[in-house]
């Protein structure tokens, strides 16, 4: 009799890459495969999920990515992280200033209105959310059309290239805490050193940067609905391009080698009481991630404020809880594990027959006894 | 008699702390809220000497400080201020001088612990018997029979049924749980004992076979304990010296009859008269 | 951008950039030093699924170099999916390296959920794949506290939980990942291997490695280094049982043998029937016991 245990692996992973290829394909003769441009710019908000949670800002590769999965944000992120783990990290990035931000939106639900103005830009927000049953036959004329008539329309007015923040006036009116003075000036590198906690609030503000958007909303609201108590006010969400600056190899000057489109949220909290006696003062939180992706930045925001509470008196929730949330928010660790349930355990599950089936003889000696 | 406990000069300030909290403090002063900065003076300036085999009483309000001073002879809390010697056989311990794991090998091996609350004291999610054995495990005795004989041998000596020693304690009332609280703090034969309001809210007549058994053990066992309670009846039971706290400081201290029968100081009448 | 100018042509050798590799081996290093102390590392993002043994495979891109003979397996066989899958990789992203099914010839073996029949030797490493590098996850679920428990090797609480196992079953539930007790101190969870498994650990010959990917953990055992099961003086370990309702061992139904860790399944007949899981130590008896035929 031949070995029954677990042959032919290498011909079903082949077959099992053929036949998704193929599920790829199956609209057959005719039909246009995914230009990689064409999701970069018509699928942003994908893309955006990707690079963020993928860790690294390469909207091609997200593009890339998505299209090779099917869709599949926790599997395009993870892949473009695994192709991130082969490239090595050449320099470190100066301090950057986001008020530099060459905004495409920024509001304040904290002040009617802020030194800049607010400014609504793309969103979803106050939309009816009515399906548009004209872009299912949408053709390629009508749709050229709305962005040559959009640009036509544009006014001459020219924003400035950058706004102040809302923060900065609430600091000045002594509203916030200051800067403090012993803050780290190389940030936590997570791909090069592991959570060892206590982790200082830089590596937690980095793991919840590129965590999975649903895993972040998920424990934010578990906080806002009443297992926590953060009560946040929006004071600023900004979404732009923030130039990225990088020492000139040879002169070490900075230069400005790109931009990176960014999703950036400030929210004021009041503590219960004042920290160590002094004056009583709002207290921030903060979030931000690659990309157009509001509510990863808000969810961010509300949690590095809960863990900010939790590192100081001890976490009275989940949420405030860093290993908890620190721990559980990583898409591609959290879905990587779910998946691996589907392998083999013939072996564990044998070992625990054999002491089930123990315990069972056990009892039953005993009953009989 | 030997001295097994010297403590000097205990405090605790919760917050900040000011140059004026001490003097803004205390009984005289009516408070332990500092008006200054908000601190709380817990304790300040706490000493006294416990001897082998002996039961001290610590007595007051609540606010009084009193549990406090077990806290941070426990290692529950760190104090502000203070030293703290322990002399166990020929050993001197000067207990805020060891570091984290020393601390833990004393109160795991060397003290006792008899909290008010049971959920303090015990594991709810682990038999009685599993309690006590988690003692035991942790002074390294490594044989499952012998563990389960000792734990046996305690919970008969604290009454409690030995048919229900593989039971959950929550399912148990609450002297009961009290007993299993007494018999894992007693598993390791501890020369110190801390009982903070251990008959607080039972039945009287609950309470009373408690004080009982903790007499008992105490002449057995000659297990010298620091009794923590508001409550006179338990202090004239089980203790021969005590100490009368108030706001933090201590205002009278002395043999237990003596401050019974002829207070010194007046907050000290007062509580004595009310308790009659 | 330009896609063509991004396309990757090939991976450095062994996926990993050098300097990933690097601090790998310094993680094994100090490991090795303290043996069954879980050390950090940042672990990188591997092309498979987290739980899939990014972990086992990250320490072996960052050990094997060319001239290495490797085996790769999954549930004791080198012909499972994960095991296919794994060595494809690694043979893709590592030239010059060879692998091999024989449990003798291999220099470096990485493995999930065995340990082979065949004693290693002292030439050999086996890596471990761990989904839960900590032993007292099951008492206590904050890393900050495990680390303290650790530190003072306070493994109290894990021993009430078999104290209360005999108090309930009369028996030591834990069927695999056995906490087992490394040179005195530590406590590892030595991956989901059988309890069949644990005994082969102590005073092994060869070293074997532990990597936890997703918890970003890396432990070894090193060559003949106590490693006892965490249990009762009065209490024995014991292995899996392989009697069958008279009390007589069973052998595997395809080599006969009748000392190894067997699988059990059902047949088409619907017959129960058992078999060596090792895959390369069945294929030696039979091959041995059809040599004793022919000669």
């Amino acid at each position: 009799m031949g070995y029954v245990a677990i042959k032919g692996g290498g011909r079903a992973i082949a077959g099992a890459a053929e036949v998704t290829e193929f599920l790829r394909a199956e609209q057959g003769e005719g039909s246009e495969p995914l230009e990689i441009a064409t999701i970069v710019h018509q699928l942003r908000h994908l893309v955006s999920r990707v690079v963020s949670e993928g860790g690294v800002y390469h909207p091609e590769f997200a593009a890339l990515s998505i299209k090779q999965s099917l869709g599949d944000t926790l599997e395009a992120a993870f892949a473009l992280r695994a192709w991130r783990s082969t490239q090595p990290r050449l320099l470190e990035t100066p301090l950057l200033d986001t008020a530099n931000m060459r905004l495409i939106r920024r509001i304040s639900s904290a002040f009617k209105d802020i030194p800049g103005g607010q400014m609504l830009g793309p969103t979803p927000d106050y939309a009816l959310r009515l399906l548009r049953m004209e872009l299912i036959d949408e053709s390629p004329e009508s749709f050229r059309a709305v962005a040559r008539r959009w640009l036509a329309e544009l006014p001459e007015e020219r924003l400035p290239d950058s706004f102040p923040k809302v923060l900065d006036a609430l600091r000045e009116e002594g509203l916030l805490p200051p800067v403090s003075e012993h803050r780290a000036s190389v940030a936590f590198d997570i791909t090069r050193e592991p959570l060892v906690f206590p982790v200082p609030r830089c590596a937690a503000l980095s793991t919840m940067a590129r965590g999975e958007t649903g895993s972040l909303l998920g424990i934010a609201y578990s906080n806002m609905r009443g297992y926590g108590d953060v009560h946040p006010t929006v004071a600023e969400l900004r979404v732009g391009y923030l130039p990225v600056l990088l020492p000139h190899p040879v002169t070490g000057e900075l230069i400005e080698a790109g931009e990176v489109l960014l999703t950036e949220c400030e929210v004021v909290a009041m503590y219960d009481a004042a920290e160590g006696g002094g004056k009583p003062v709002f207290t921030v939180g903060y979030g931000a991630c690659f990309g157009h992706n509001e509510v990863k930045a808000i969810s961010m925001a509300i949690l590095d404020r809960a863990l900010q509470k939790g590192m100081r008196d001890g976490p009275d929730n989940p949420s405030e809880d860093p290993e908890f949330v620190l721990l559980h928010v990583d898409g591609v660790d959290s879905m990587g594990f779910a998946t691996h349930y589907k392998m083999p355990h013939y072996v564990t599950f044998q070992s625990d027959m054999d002491r089930l089936r123990t315990t069972q003889r056990k009892s039953r000696a005993k009953e009989s006894a | 008699m030997n001295k097994i406990f010297e403590v000097r000069g205990l405090s605790k300030i919760y917050g900040p702390g000011c140059p004026l909290c001490i003097e803004s403090t205390g009984p005289d002063a009516d408070t332990n809220i500092c008006p200054h900065c908000g601190s709380v003076v817990a304790i300040h300036d706490v000493s006294f000497d416990l001897f082998e085999g002996e039961i001290l009483g610590l007595m007051g309000e609540s606010g009084s400080g009193k549990s406090t001073v077990v806290k941070c002879l426990y290692f529950d809390q760190p104090p502000s201020s203070g030293e703290a010697v322990f002399f166990d056989r020929d050993r001197q311990h000067e207990l805020f001088a060891l570091n984290a794991a020393q601390q833990r090998w004393l109160r795991n091996h060397r003290f006792g612990m008899v909290y008010q609350n049971p959920h303090l004291g015990l594991n709810f999610n682990i038999s009685a018997g599993g309690n006590i054995a988690e003692r035991l495990l942790m002074s390294d005795l490594m044989d499952y029979g012998a563990i389960r004989a000792r734990a046996r041998e305690l919970l008969a000596r604290t009454e409690v049924l030995l048919s229900r020693m593989d039971e959950l304690p929550k399912n148990f009332s609450g002297g009961m749980q009290q007993r299993v609280q007494i018999a894992k703090a007693l598993a390791t034969q501890p020369p110190l004992l801390f009982l903070d309001e251990v008959t607080t809210g039972l039945d009287l007549s609950v309470q009373a076979r408690i004080l009982d058994l903790i007499l008992e053990i105490q002449q057995e066992l000659k297990t010298a304990m620091i009794v923590v309670t508001h409550d006179l009846g338990v202090i004239r039971l089980l203790t021969g010296r005590a100490l009368v706290m108030k706001y933090g400081r201590i205002i009278e201290a002395g043999l237990t009859d003596q401050i019974l029968e002829d207070p010194q100081h007046a907050y000290t009448q007062r509580l004595v008269a009310s308790a009659l | 951008m330009n896609m063509t100018s991004h396309t990757p042509t090939a991976y450095n050798f062994g996926f990993l950039d050098e300097y990933a590799k690097k601090e790998v081996r310094r993680a094994i290093l100090k490991a090795v030093s303290i043996p069954g102390y879980q050390v950090p590392y940042a672990s990188r993002e591997m092309p498979m699924g987290r739980g899939f043994g990014t972990g086992g495979l990250q320490l072996t891109l960052s050990l094997i170099g060319p001239g290495e003979v490797l085996k790769v397996i999954d549930q004791g066989s080198d012909d499972s999916v994960n095991a296919v899958n794994l060595r494809q990789f690694i043979e893709m992203t590592c030239p010059g390296v060879s692998t091999t099914t024989r449990t003798a010839e291999a220099t470096l073996i990485q493995s999930r959920h065995r340990i082979p029949e065949r004693p290693l030797t002292g030439d050999q490493i086996i890596v471990l794949q761990v989904p839960y590098p900590d032993a007292l996850v099951v008492v206590e679920p904050s890393e900050d506290k495990r680390k303290i428990m650790h530190g003072e090797a306070d493994y109290s609480r894990l021993l009430v939980k078999l104290y209360e196992d005999i108090v309930q079953f009369d028996e030591i539930t834990i069927s695999h990942r056995y906490p087992t007790r490394i040179n005195g101190h530590y406590v590892i969870d030595p991956s989901p291997i059988p309890r069949w498994d644990v005994p082969k650990l102590h005073h092994s010959r060869s070293l074997a490695l532990f990597g936890a990917g997703r918890e970003k953990k890396i432990y070894a055992v090193p060559p003949h280094t106590d490693a006892e099961p965490l249990v009762f003086t009065d209490v024995p370990f014991r292995v899996e049982d392989f009697r069958d309702g008279e009390g007589r061992r069973r052998a595997c139904e395809r080599c006969g043998c009748a000392d190894s860790f067997l699988d059990e399944f059902v047949d088409g007949s619907g017959e129960k029937v058992y078999q060596c899981s090792d895959s390369d130590w069945c294929d030696e008896h039979l091959a041995e016991a059809n040599q004793g035929v022919t000669a």
